[in-house]
């Protein structure tokens, strides 16, 4: 893009050397992660190398198998899925309506969502335990699902409201001229120009919410319905973690988040050109 | 005639309600209950306990927080890391999403890698850091040694002068990654005609970054600095994992405060009102954004 | 209205699908279970052992739900209390006032009854620190009717445990038993050797609490203790100061391991653990830790040593974690009779061997590894906060840590720390008249 500065070698140069720099210090967590993950619990402690002296792969099989991992998964995926299906749905719909349309109370509406990002609750599991169980909706799978979309909605919204707003006009004038309605239009011309911030959106939400297990550990007492953050859990005690299930686990819990990464920052991607308009 | 009119206006309008119908129900039955019930306790004295006494106290815990030096300090911490944040933590993540974006080598490996603090577990985080700081054994202190720089070496995380530095540091250094991604895409989503029209114009990279790209990013830029501060005027894990808001109070934040509230005193009157006094401030500052932010657009 | 939207019908009505699939909890089949509510995660698979056999001993059912961590364990038991919901047995986690807050709102049953069938048999079985912990003597400053109200099923004290090996090295024949003794041992063990004296975890302020009180019992009596949490004898004392300034002069001397202010736990067993340390301050459970990290740990508990002659030297020590009945339960008898089984001398020795915890029965002491009746016989020797008639305000005890923490970098004296709580008592005292 910026041509010019392309010549200057030396700036190039050191260009690398920062992004090598940055990405060193955000790669060795990963590595010790790993490399913990494959090792003897004294060793862990005794011998800090990122090298394991003698590689224990029996610690994944123990993590699977002791933590529940099978269960656990589908359950998470199902969750997760489910979640931010339903976080886009109904955050695209709302930041829409807020961006495109004209109604009484939009403003007021709309502060009130962006207001719950900003006030901390203590004792909010408190809180949403006492609703859920006006509601019956204890120890079931809706009942763990829908705080957590309600969860995500505000942030969910600003962001992709902020992106709607960057929408030209012409292009919902044109669509409307077409005989488009409201909904033809959130679904033909918004929902594909915001491809970008939905990608952001899935992301940040999958991240919450397949690391989610404080709201599972109060409202679930099935041991069925858990999902997978809690499989982890058994690996921390009261006063004993046992470090390297813990953290063969952990290797395979982050490596579904970052494959999801992988596979959505494909969409973080040119968002509006001129094709769009005419197509 | 009229009538008719009326008919569609008003078949306009609640298919315009009708979009944001789904959100509202989830926020009328999650947020309304507990919201007030926030708000009824910040005038108790109520140990949070169903069946226990409640008594009415005014604004009595109100004004004890308004004399509650502690309290006011925490507030301050958080707003000092909130102002490091928001100018390095952004900065690094505007820098790397501007590299990114022009299509530099390894473009898809460095936004994976990028992305890896936020996604990483806190437990593995605060292991690594809390090895890196040690005053004892640290990696830190280590290199500080093999370049005989050892007086400055020391326990990162106790020593008063440093202990919010580090923690600050960490704070940043996970963070970024969440600035990097909204950055980048809203970067990616700028019209690419805009800049081949400069460079038909001969425009160097720095005019076109300061008439093109700047302009179009002030939304994302608003987005991404309340999304920090209210990370980072929030941050309250990454301290109950290292330091516990010691030496003293020096690493003390107004979430810790109010967990104390809660838990350690088991005030809940308190509490309530202390986390209705900070997000007062917090929806404050975010809206005093968002208006200049608009205003800025219309001078536009 | 969608004129290509049929796949988006088809997504809606697949999740729809999910929905009805999500809604579908399971029922509880057996509704005359008891259900147990804790919070131990290590030790669940032990408790699901546990309940197995009593299904075959007795044919009941016994149900062990986890939830964890603690302070996700303290919200569900909160939330359950608000809407009536609380399991057979619970845990309440926290300190006395905690406890009576629970007792107030009617919500825990009063096991006097069953401890004092048989001449008080089941209450004698129990170390009288552990049972003592759940218990209330009128008066007291909760105004909580006399009773018992939750059962210990293991006990715990807090002591000093030292490196055999960094010792030997550093030339220590005798284990200190007095201060100077103390001091002067880790004199030896900083100039002799290149480990660090002295390591714990005080960047958790109970630790630190825990330690205060041990000097405070040494120096000036549970009495005179008592007096001054009634606010009748003032922090500003001579003897406080000189309790604080027990702090300033370890630090001062350099025995403090680097950073400790801000250690937590785990990192304090750690530094331990790998040797790097000769003496450290932790809890019976860190066997389990030690154990884990370095099984060759060459190691040893010493009793702590001691300040003065005024008063017997006692240590942090009772109940570790003990369970409640609910007085809504349906099933109150039923479940009191698991509990007399699981703190019985067979289901205590096989917790203990299991867990590596102190049983809280005293029958079932033995079977267990060495260290571990080291801190076994320690026991009568032990005092608990929560034992005394009056509790120490949170305020107080926070500031008092957090002070200790400021003298121990250099940011504030003893005399300093003792004026400022001396202070907040004054004001804590007008507030609740």
């Amino acid at each position: 893009m910026y041509k010019n500065i392309e010549d200057l070698s030396l700036s190039k140069l050191g260009i690398h050397v920062f992004l090598i720099g940055v990405s060193i210090s955000c790669l060795l967590p990963l590595i010790w992660m790993i490399a913990s993950s494959l090792k003897t619990q004294d060793a862990i402690f005794t011998n800090m190398s990122l090298w394991p002296e003698v590689f224990k792969f029996s610690n994944y099989t123990e993590a699977w198998k002791g933590g529940r991992f099978g269960t656990y998964f589908l359950n998470s995926l199902f969750y997760t899925v489910t979640v931010i299906f339903f976080i886009v749905l109904f955050s695209s719909m709302a930041a829409f309506a807020f961006s495109r349309l004209d109604f009484p109370g939009k403003n007021i509406l709309f502060y009130m969502f962006i207001g719950v990002m900003m006030i901390p609750i203590p004792g909010v599991f408190v809180a949403i335990f006492v609703i859920l169980n006006k509601l019956s909706l204890i120890n079931t799978r809706v009942g763990y699902i829908l705080p957590q979309i309600n969860a995500g909605l505000p942030f969910s919204i600003y962001l992709l409201k902020t992106f709607f707003d960057k929408i030209p006009k012409e292009m919902e004038d044109s669509a409307k001229i077409d005989g488009c309605s409201k909904w033809q239009i959130y679904w033909h011309v918004a929902l594909p120009l915001a491809k970008s911030a939905i990608a952001v959106i899935v992301i940040f939400n999958a991240l919450s919410t397949w690391n989610e297990f404080l709201l599972a550990n109060l409202i679930f007492s099935d041991a069925d319905l858990m999902p997978l953050q809690v499989g982890l859990l058994k690996f921390q005690g009261e006063r004993v973690t046992e470090y390297p299930q813990l953290m063969a686990g952990m290797t395979m819990t982050t490596a579904f988040i970052i494959v999801t990464y992988l596979f959505m920052q494909r969409f973080i991607i040119k968002g509006i050109t001129a094709g769009a308009v005419k197509g | 005639m009229n009538r008719h009119m009326n008919k569609t206006k008003i078949y306009s309008l609640l298919t315009s309600y009708s979009f944001i119908v789904p959100a509202l129900i989830l926020f009328a039955i999650f947020n309304i209950y507990t919201f007030f019930d926030l708000f009824r306790l910040s005038f108790m004295k109520s140990n949070g306990l169903a069946g226990s006494i409640e008594t009415f106290v005014g604004l009595q815990n109100y004004i004890e927080i308004f004399k509650d030096k502690v309290w006011w300090e925490s507030v301050g911490r958080a707003a000092y890391i909130t102002f490091l944040a928001l100018t390095l933590q952004n900065f690094v993540a505007l820098i790397l999403a501007l590299f990114v974006d022009r299509g530099i080598r390894g473009e898809t490996i460095y936004k994976v890698i990028f992305f890896l603090p936020p996604v990483l577990s806190g437990i593995v985080i605060g292991l690594i850091w809390e090895w890196i700081f040690d005053g004892n054994y640290g990696l830190l202190n280590h290199w500080l040694t093999l370049f005989h720089m050892e007086k400055f070496c020391r326990a990162w995380l106790a020593d008063p002068k440093t202990a919010l530095y580090a923690i600050a540091f960490i704070h940043m250094w996970r963070g970024f990654g969440w600035g990097f991604v909204i950055f980048l895409a809203g970067l990616q989503n700028i019209d690419r005609e805009l800049y081949e029209a400069a460079d038909v114009d001969g425009a160097t990279w720095w005019p076109k970054f300061v008439h093109i790209t700047l302009p179009l990013m002030v939304p994302v830029f608003v987005i991404v600095s309340i999304l920090t501060i209210l990370g980072t005027m929030q941050i309250y894990d990454l301290i109950v994992s290292t330091t516990k808001g010691g030496p003293g109070y020096h690493t003390e934040v107004p979430i810790t405060r109010i967990i104390y509230s809660m838990t350690g005193s088991l005030n809940f009157g308190y509490a309530s009102s202390q986390a209705i006094v900070f997000g007062v401030i917090l929806l404050i500052v975010s809206m005093t954004q968002i208006f200049v932010s608009n205003r800025l657009k219309k001078n536009d | 209205m969608f004129r290509k939207g049929n796949l988006f019908f088809l997504f809606v009505l697949f999740f729809c699908l999910c929905f009805i699939y999500a809604g579908c909890g399971k029922k509880r089949s057996d509704s005359d279970a008891v259900i147990i509510w804790h919070w131990m995660t290590d030790r669940h698979d032990t408790f699901l052992k546990l309940s197995k056999q009593y299904k075959a001993e007795t044919g009941k059912t016994v149900i062990f739900e986890l939830s964890a961590p603690t302070d996700v364990y303290t919200s569900k038991v909160r939330a359950a209390a608000q809407t009536n919901t609380l399991p057979d047995i619970f845990s309440v986690l926290g300190v006395s006032q905690d406890l009576s807050n629970f007792i107030h709102a009617g919500l825990i049953h009063c096991l006097t009854p069953y401890m004092e069938e048989n001449h008080h048999e089941w209450e004698r079985s129990f170390y009288p620190n552990a049972i003592g912990m759940n218990a209330f003597t009128e008066p007291n400053q909760w105004n909580v009717p006399e009773g018992i109200y939750g059962v210990p099923i293991d006990v715990t004290n807090i002591q000093m445990i030292y490196n055999k090996d960094i010792f030997k090295t550093a030339g220590i024949d005798k284990i200190p038993e007095t201060w100077e003794e103390f001091l002067k041992a880790g004199d030896l063990v900083t100039s002799k050797t290149d480990k660090q004296f002295f390591v714990v975890g005080f960047g958790e302020t109970w630790l630190i609490n825990t330690m205060v009180r041990i000097f405070a019992y040494n120096l000036i009596g549970e009495k005179k203790l008592i007096q001054t949490i009634k606010g009748e004898c003032p922090y500003s004392s001579a003897e406080w100061i000189d309790i604080f300034n027990k702090f300033r002069e370890m630090s001062e001397k350099k025995l403090f391991a680097a950073g400790i202010v801000t250690m937590i736990n785990r990192n304090a067993e750690r530094l331990f653990a790998t040797g790097r340390a000769a003496v450290t301050y932790n809890g019976s459970w860190s066997v389990n830790v030690f154990r884990g990290m370095n099984p060759d740990l060459n190691y040893g508990t010493m009793f702590f040593p001691k300040i003065s002659d005024h008063y017997p030297l006692l240590i942090q020590g009772g109940a570790g974690s003990s369970l409640m009945v609910s007085e809504h339960s349906l099933r109150k008898k039923e479940a009191v009779a698991f509990l007399k089984w699981m703190t019985s001398k067979s289901s205590q020795i096989f917790l203990s061997t299991e867990t590596n915890n102190l049983p809280s029965n005293k029958e079932a002491v033995g079977q267990m590894p060495a260290i571990l009746n080291e801190y076994a016989k320690d026991m009568d020797k032990t005092f608990h906060p929560a034992l005394l008639p009056v509790g120490e305000d949170p305020n107080i005890e926070e500031a008092t840590a957090r002070g200790i923490q400021s003298i121990i970098i250099g940011e504030t004296t003893p005399e300093e720390l003792a004026e400022k709580i001396t202070l907040l008592k004054k004001q804590t005292l007008n507030e609740s008249e």
